[in-house]
């Protein structure tokens, strides 16, 4: 359960909509069920206190939706960011990617979020509520009643392993700065590279092979914001609407996983969302973990202004031949 | 094998201001290196996109190489820095997705390595031919 | 009404495999998906496959034609491949009416002969649902899931499988498993059914319908400003109608191998920007447009050309899979409620 309630939040955003801070609040919206909340913009303390929720389903970042709310808004937005949303908005800043003064950031803390899928694998099929308790889920089922699950047994992969409870970016705090802490996300990389190259390639192409190219991974990408992707633009010679072979799913995701080299946060957008349930943010922390070995530790959005890994070098780096070896832990 | 025979086909991604010209004196010089080498001039090492890249292996490449100019002395002052850092990435990854990590390489060779071009090439083509046809990162549409 | 155990059901699988292409759904690490049978498979427990049993008949991708070119002559090469009868295992009721509504589109005049291929080499086990989930609203649509059309019908007890043949080719399938199944009694099954209608009374989008939608309602909803707040967080990606069994929009494209060209259709998504692009520009500008127009054409233009018959049959992937949680039942809700 989060720590911090709905009510907070609403009384928050109706502070800063009374004062005139605010014209309009990016938050999330309640849905059919418990768990199918919906990015929206709020325009009024009504709308607010009719639909606005905060639970452990509020997974969406919101820092790429600013990017196209902040054209349209009139006043300033009030968004509230959880920690790791808070690198993605500054990764965002740092690419001049919205105007900073149209944004005023409430920075909330974060229990971690849950995934509905964790919750079906384990309560069974047929949610009919959800509810969030002190003590877990108690999760009300069609089928086997009600089932009380342990929060820490369906987060989201990325919230099991989250690397960072500290929020690098806010106008106003609701709660504790936090810290950066220490995390497991690398282990599952690890086990990958200690693989066989056919195991490796095996895996990949089981993972890979699901994709249906839908697109979504990248379009709530934080860090995909081209105009025109190379692979909607029909003048790039590899647009593909579906991927015909195993190449162009290779070729897809090799691509958009380095496009954002040195600007993935590790937000973990793209897992969260994959239809497919492809584990995308494997291929992302492979780059993240390589840039930390090969070229220092280095986190996206951790500061705005840093200068990424891949627009910077030294005169000593490594060869490219001798980074393949040491990718694998052999001269680790 | 049935593919025993078939000879690979290797792209050699060559910087205009060094490795190409490497190329050109190991003609001069004589030194042989297999016909299977294609070259493609690019203006310099880091104008290779990773897509590039991949673009070859799907249009039936074995193997790709990218010959830029030796550290620090790259045309336009740093170039080959950026495209050592790419390159490093781009093979991990390539390596992590289990393709073979012979297929691909960076090598410096400036213009008056002749025959370290010619050698290089050699080498090359030699890993790539023990791997084999390019299977983990092939298009079979390219396929003729 | 013939029936067999479930435990005898792989031989089943055998039996029908020896003959010709069978497909059951299985589990996958990302769900479960139909694949080719092989023998030790297991057959999927779960409710539905998350990509759509569309494909079979609408594949992702599919070649259309090749050209081969040797200097100055083009060669047209059909890239059509005549195919066997196959068998689709365990398709539900709500997948089995989206067929119907493909049909409508694929096999009226011009018939596309790609699709009408397929379609009439597949033939179809349809498996009534006992367990339908939260997500589900094929009621709203007239579907009955314990009373699946296709081929065959099927009924799963907890130990046993019910078979009724509806069609000829259904027939012709019992008929190679005949040893393997003994008579059954409607009873069981009819109890089974009951059972499960329990359940569907109970499910929270049981009370959804779409009397408010139809044809002729385009001027009612076109330009209704819930629009607005519906489309505003749409990601414009492709999911929903990818996972969607009644999405039938696709691209030609053309594929340069470097020795030829390889003319292909591939799925297409009204979300994506460049849906309606053509050489003038592209009238669908904005993400408001192309959500409106996705739902639209289930609701109002849809059943305007088709008797009233709506394309979409309630099996609520596009409720579990849309990244934002976007989806049909919400727009149904909020547009329908005003009226």
């Amino acid at each position: 359960m989060q720590k911090i309630s709905r009510e907070t939040l609403i009384e928050k955003a109706k502070e800063l909509l009374q004062n005139g801070t605010v014209s309009s609040v990016l938050g999330w919206k309640a849905g059919e069920f418990s768990y199918d909340v919906t990015p929206a913009t709020f325009n009024s303390v009504e709308e607010l206190e009719k639909d606005f929720v905060y639970n452990d389903f509020c997974g969406a970042n919101f820092s790429k939706y600013l990017v196209k709310a902040t054209i349209k808004a009139e006043g300033k937005i009030l968004v509230f960011l959880k920690p790791c949303d808070t690198y993605s908005f500054n990764q965002l800043l740092t690419e001049h990617r919205f105007n900073r003064e149209k944004v005023y950031v409430v920075g909330i803390p974060c229990e971690g979020m849950v995934d509905v899928e964790a919750i079906r694998k384990a309560a069974g099929e047929g949610i009919v509520s959800v509810e969030c308790t002190n003590d877990g889920l108690v999760v009300d089922t069609l089928y086997n009643g009600k089932v009380k699950l342990a929060e820490q047994d369906v987060l989201l992969e990325r919230c099991k392993v989250c690397k960072s409870k500290k929020h690098v970016a806010y106008d106003e705090l609701l709660g504790d700065e936090g810290e950066v802490i220490e995390s497991k996300r690398f282990d599952e990389v690890e086990r990958l590279e200690k693989m066989t190259p056919d195991e490796r390639f095996a895996f990949w192409q089981r993972e890979l092979s699901r994709c249906i190219r839908c697109n979504a991974c990248r379009d709530i990408c934080p860090a995909c914001t081209c105009e025109q992707c190379v692979f909607n633009n029909p003048k790039s010679g590899v647009e593909n609407k579906a991927a015909a072979n195993s190449f162009e799913e290779k070729m897809f995701h090799i691509i958009r996983a380095f496009h954002v080299v040195g600007r993935c946060t590790d937000c973990g957008e793209c897992s969260r969302v994959c239809p497919q349930n492809i584990p995308l943010h494997l291929l992302n922390r492979k780059f993240i973990k390589d840039i930390d070995n090969f070229y220092g530790e280095y986190q996206a959005g951790a500061e705005v202004g840093s200068r990424a890994p891949l627009v910077n070098y030294t005169t000593d780096d490594i060869e490219a031949s001798d980074a393949v070896r040491k990718g694998d832990g052999e001269n680790a | 094998m049935q593919i025993e025979n078939k000879k690979p086909l290797i792209v050699a991604f060559c910087c205009n201001w060094c490795s190409y010209a490497g190329a050109d004196l190991a003609g001069n010089n004589r030194l042989n290196y297999p016909a299977e080498v294609k070259i493609i001039r690019v203006p310099c090492s880091c104008r290779v996109n990773p897509m590039f890249i991949l673009r070859a292996f799907q249009r039936g490449a074995d193997g790709v190489i990218l010959c830029g100019c030796h550290p620090g002395d790259c045309h336009y002052t740093s170039g080959n820095y950026y495209t050592r850092r790419r390159m490093a990435l781009l093979f991990s990854m390539l390596d992590y997705l289990g393709i073979e990590r012979d297929r691909t390489r960076v090598e410096w060779v400036s213009a008056a390595e002749g025959a370290k071009f010619a050698a290089t090439m050699n080498d090359f083509v030699e890993k790539v031919t023990a791997l084999g046809e390019n299977k983990r990162l092939e298009d079979l549409r390219c396929k003729k | 009404m013939r029936k067999c155990s479930l435990s005898n059901l792989s031989a089943v699988f055998d039996k029908i495999s020896e003959n010709l292409a069978l497909y059951i759904p299985v589990d996958t690490n990302g769900g479960a998906k139909f694949e080719k049978y092989e023998s030790g498979m297991v057959m999927s427990e779960a409710l539905n496959t998350v990509r759509s049993a569309k494909d079979f008949f609408f594949p992702q991708i599919e070649d259309v034609a090749a050209f081969k070119v040797e200097g100055k002559n083009i060669e047209v090469v059909d890239t059509r491949v005549i195919k066997d009868d196959f068998v689709i295992f365990g398709a539900r009721a709500c997948d089995v009416k989206a067929f119907e509504v493909l049909d409508n589109v694929f096999l009226s005049d011009p018939v596309d002969s790609y699709y009408a291929n397929r379609r009439e080499h597949g033939i179809i086990f349809a498996l009534s649902c006992s367990k339908p989930v939260e997500t589900c609203f094929c009621n709203a649509f007239g579907i009955d899931c314990t009373e699946p059309k296709g081929d065959v019908s099927m009924w799963k007890t907890e130990s046993e499988m019910y078979f009724k043949a509806n069609s000829e080719k259904g027939e012709k399938i019992l008929a190679l498993v005949a040893d393997l199944l003994t008579d059954g009694e409607e009873k069981v099954v009819e109890s089974e059914k009951a059972k499960t209608k329990e359940v569907l009374k109970k499910l929270p989008l049981s009370n959804l319908s779409p009397d408010k939608f139809g044809g002729g309602k385009t001027k009612e909803y076109f330009d209704d400003p819930a629009w607005k707040s519906l489309s505003e967080s749409c990601l414009g990606c492709g999911t929903c109608t990818f996972v969607c069994p009644t999405c039938q929009c696709y691209d030609v494209k053309d594929f340069n191998t470097g020795h030829g060209v390889v003319r292909f259709r591939c799925w297409d998504s009204c979300m994506y920007s460049d849906f309606t692009k053509m050489a003038h520009g592209n009238p669908r500008l904005t993400q408001l447009e192309r959500f409106r127009q996705r739902f639209m054409h289930k609701l109002v233009y849809y059943p305007e050309n088709n008797n009233g018959l709506f394309m979409c049959v309630g099996c609520g992937r596009c409720l579990a899979k849309c990244p934002i949680s976007m989806n049909i039942v919400k727009v149904m809700k909020t547009l329908g409620g005003k009226n």
